[in-house]
């Protein structure tokens, strides 16, 4: 009598479309892939900058191409969903006792949000954005 | 004792997610201008080399790009496993190589400047 062996069948790649918080947590994961395509495009900028006037003047050119559009978008999108997820998770990662108690999960994570606020618009203001 | 290098691994990680966390919205959204045709004064050539050419700036430049594709590296790291990718060795070795090339790539391009 031989025993048959158990074979788990999970579906190696696609699990995480079973559960809506599986596909959160992939999407979170998934925001590495355009900040990290986001920080090689300013490498490639600063590439250009060193080579010059002319060099930096045709990477803004590139920049204005529907596709450079279109990733803009999607990493801006994606960025600001790992900020969110990360803002989110700092009453965990920095629990602040007071006293005899802790500081509420919202004063924490909403002091990263007001910091976050503040230091966009500061440097969007400096960039001379507006 | 067991000997750990989970922390030197981690330790830019959290600092890097925490670094894009603050700024990666924003500099996508000066680029995005750009895209759209309103590039901010900031990166207009003169500006941006004069910045770019204080040695805090650099080093402040460069310390964003190597957190930046070390945590990228290292979530990629970690999804390759949750899909099923077994070879962590492997994977580890290619992605954290990869952010220390890219990290030297910035470094060259910087002292160029």
């Amino acid at each position: 009598m031989s025993r048959v062996p158990y074979v788990r069948t999970i579906p190696k790649v696609r699990w995480f479309l079973r559960h809506p918080r599986y596909i959160r947590y992939m999407t979170r994961e998934a925001t590495c892939l355009f900040i990290g395509a986001y920080t090689l495009l300013m490498v490639w900028g600063l590439r250009e900058l060193a080579n010059g006037p002319a060099a930096w003047q045709a990477f803004l050119e590139c920049l204005r191409s529907p596709a450079s559009i279109v990733f803009h978008v999607l990493a801006l999108a994606f960025a600001s969903y790992h900020s969110i997820t990360w803002f989110n998770l700092t009453p965990k990662a920095l629990p602040l006792q007071a006293g005899e108690s802790f500081v509420p999960d919202g004063v924490i994570s909403g002091a990263h949000y007001a910091g976050w606020a503040l230091l966009s618009l500061a440097i969007l203001f400096l960039a001379g954005a507006f | 004792m067991a000997i750990s290098n989970k922390p030197i691994v981690w330790g830019p990680f959290a600092a890097g997610g925490t670094v894009t966390a603050f700024l990666t919205p924003v500099l996508i959204l000066l680029t995005l201008l750009a895209a759209l045709g309103h590039a901010p004064d900031l990166l207009a050539y003169d500006r941006l080399l004069a910045l770019a050419s204080h040695w805090l700036a650099k080093i402040a430049i460069a310390g964003i790009v190597f957190l930046s594709l070390w945590s990228t590296a290292h979530r990629l790291r970690i999804t390759c496993y949750d899909l099923g990718v077994r070879a962590d060795a492997l994977v580890a070795t290619i992605v954290y190589a990869g952010a220390l090339a890219g990290t030297a790539a910035s470094v060259v391009y910087l002292s160029r400047i």
